[in-house]
């Protein structure tokens, strides 16, 4: 039956026109305004984009690269030249390939040596003048008085940098893989691949905390140069001073001649644990044992340990077992810097050029 | 200081109430009470460290009030800096650019962080590029930037999220008055035509009366008064007592006794009586406590003597500047 339109309540026709009004109006808008919101990148990758443009036009940026570069050509060359005399021992023949990055024929140091040297520096270099640059420029108050969270700015600022070092540090592997191929004509296994890659991404991981660390001095200092040389002071203080000063205080508490096993043990013990202390020492203990599967403890072992063992390569998984712990370490370096980073800006006034 | 006397009935934009920061133990700004109305010019007028830019961050949600609150196109800044932000264009002081990139990259730049969808964005960068006056320079590298130049970039940059209030932190610092004349036009015809509330901080009283519906003084935290200027020359008229300059020629002795005699007059100082100038001139001051101007023509020419000139000090502008901010600190540290 069809009942008249009048037949229907007053109330109700008109909250159904009114409905019908509303609708019209507001669904074209909220349309549009959802569309834009889809289509518009958010404030984070803005700036995100922007920052890897500058980087990648920058002239640091080319200087780092080209010597990165070079520094790993060279060492391929050596690592091919060693390979091609054979290095005598034929044990690792199954991880030939790995050798490309470790073998050096004693000119020039090895792949994981110019990375593992080299590879702050990159991140020293991304950071230094990120936050204390837009400062003094006048752009940070400019930017923060946009419709953006402040954690959008660090946090894209870090994003972007890790996103180049990945970018370069990949490219850089996968070249050298590349070059492998051509020079020696052995192609990696699965695992090797693996082995490879897993060394890329830690390699990612501990350039990333030297650039939390450049992050955070350029927050803390208002002048680039300072930020800067403080990058570059501790860097080498890792790299360089660090093991002298542990190998001199390791003379002063050497236990004697007559020392017990328990003895030596736990001074190797404790020496160890200074040693990794470090970033650098534990990013190459790390790195070495992915890349040299022949590596089987990285602390000491009495002759009871090593009884019954067979003296072969570890798989991937062991490997990767044995460098968990290095690995998480990083990672909570690199957090830990990132952290500190953070909350000092958070807390840090924004006001104009100061 | 309360300052809420406005002509226009029309809703508040900016409304600050106690507004306190406190750095450490020294006090940037005290207790502030301030009510900006929509379509309305206000400038906020202080020496330099009188904690202009301190409140200003305020009302941006920059930085947090030690106590009262801010409320800014019906929001609080403390609460909700994003919807803040996005109504309000801030300009900072010697605003800064990315000198690599051009005039139009760093609009769109501010435009995409306003999340403004690319097509619209460009066109809008254009053409606040040509209402500015920069069209030609669009593409060229801001490093290259005359101050002027940067300054108007700067009003664009503020403008191309469409805001509703926009504050400019010393817009004038550094351009030549050229400059300084064409910026505060474009300004003003901003407000006029698209309605949008100015709020501007400066030192520079002069060129701010040009383009105010309102000032605020403000001195070491405090407002310390507030209105049009024509009001505030007013105030500070009605409140102290008022200068007759006078000059006469040939006066007889007794002038200066004839006018001390005359009701309201506190003081006549004379000069020029002794050291004999060549036309027999001299200036008189008269300090009395009621405009009695007219008495006072009317006794110098009844006194035989020739009135050449007489005129009745008001306040102007560099009056109000001195009356408010003498002895106020020079200090620049929050400049």
């Amino acid at each position: 039956m069809n009942i008249p339109d009048s037949s229907l309540p007053l109330l109700k026709r008109l909250r159904l026109q009114i409905r019908n009004r509303t609708n019209m109006i507001n669904e074209p808008d909220r349309k549009k305004v959802e569309r834009q919101a889809r289509h518009t990148p958010s404030p984070f990758w803005v700036i995100v984009h922007k920052e890897l443009g500058d980087h990648i036009h920058s002239w640091r940026f080319g200087i780092l690269v080209g010597i990165v570069v070079l520094a790993c050509i060279g060492s391929i060359y050596s690592a091919v030249i060693a390979l091609q005399q054979g290095t005598g021992n034929s044990d690792s023949e199954n991880y030939l390939f790995l050798k490309m990055f470790t073998a050096s024929d004693g000119t020039l140091p090895n792949f994981i040596t110019f990375v593992s040297f080299l590879g702050p520096l990159i991140g020293i270099a991304l950071g230094f003048d990120a936050v204390n640059t837009e400062r003094t420029k006048g752009t940070l108050s400019r930017m923060l008085s946009q419709p953006l969270y402040r954690d959008d700015f660090i946090t894209a600022k870090f994003t972007a940098a890790l996103l180049l070092v990945a970018l370069v540090i990949f490219s850089l592997g996968f070249s050298v893989m590349g070059l492998g191929l051509f020079t020696i004509g052995y192609p990696p296994t699965p695992e090797e691949f693996g082995r490879v890659v897993i060394f890329l991404l830690t390699a990612v991981i501990y350039v990333g905390f030297w650039l939390n660390l450049s992050l955070y001095f350029s927050v803390r200092f208002r002048q680039a140069a300072t930020s800067a040389l403080s990058g570059i002071a501790l860097w080498l203080f890792f790299t360089v001073f660090y093991s002298l000063i542990v190998n001199l205080l390791a003379k002063s508490f050497e236990p004697g001649e007559q020392a017990g096993t328990s003895q030596i043990l736990s001074y190797q013990q404790t020496l160890l644990f200074i040693n990794r202390l470090s970033p650098a020492e534990l990013f190459t203990e790390a790195t070495t044992t992915l890349l040299v599967p022949e590596v089987r403890s990285l602390g000491p072992l009495t002759m009871e340990q090593v009884i019954g063992a067979i003296p072969s390569p570890l798989p991937l998984g062991q490997s990767l077992l044995l460098i968990w712990p290095h690995l998480t370490g990083l990672i909570a370096a690199a957090s830990l810097a990132f952290a500190l980073t953070y909350a000092l800006f958070m807390r840090q006034e924004i006001r104009s050029r100061s | 200081m309360i300052c809420e006397q406005t002509p226009t009935n029309q809703e508040p934009v900016i409304e600050l109430s106690g507004l306190t920061k406190y750095y450490g133990n020294q006090r940037a700004v005290d207790d502030l009470y301030l009510t900006v109305r929509k379509g309305e010019v206000f400038g906020l007028l202080g020496p330099n460290g009188a904690g202009k830019t301190t409140t200003i961050l305020m009302m941006l949600g920059l930085s947090e009030p030690t106590s009262g609150s801010a409320v800014v196109c019906g929001l609080d800044p403390v609460r909700s800096p994003l919807q803040v932000k996005r109504k309000v264009g801030y300009m900072p002081d010697d605003v800064g650019f990315y000198e690599d990139r051009t005039a139009l990259d760093n609009l769109l730049f501010t435009a995409g962080l306003n999340q403004i969808p690319a097509g619209e964005a460009r066109e809008r960068a254009e053409r606040l590029l040509e209402t500015v006056g920069l069209a030609e320079s669009a593409r060229k590298k801001v490093g290259a930037f005359s101050r002027g130049m940067r300054q108007r970039l700067g009003l664009a940059d503020v403008l191309i999220k469409k805001p509703e209030v926009i504050i400019l932190d010393e817009p004038t610092l550094g351009i030549d008055p050229e400059g300084v004349r064409e910026l505060l036009a474009l300004i003003r015809s901003l407000s006029r035509e698209d309605g949008i509330t100015v709020l501007l901080s400066s030192h520079h009283l002069y060129q701010v009366q040009q383009i105010c519906d309102r000032v605020g003084l403000f001195v070491q935290g405090r407002l310390l008064a507030c209105g049009n200027i024509d009001e505030l020359a007013e105030s500070l008229n009605s409140s102290g007592t008022i200068t007759v300059e006078m000059t006469v020629r040939n006066a007889p002795d007794h002038l200066t006794e004839d006018l001390f005699s005359i009701p309201g007059v506190s003081k006549v100082l004379a000069d020029g009586l002794d050291s004999g100038k060549s036309d027999g001139s001299m200036n008189i001051q008269v300090i009395c406590q009621a405009d009695v101007t007219s008495s006072l023509a009317r006794a110098a020419v009844q006194s035989g003597a020739e009135l050449t000139a007489i005129n009745r000090r008001t306040y102007g502008l560099d009056d109000i500047y001195h009356n408010y901010f003498e002895g106020s600190g020079r200090d620049e540290h929050t400049g």
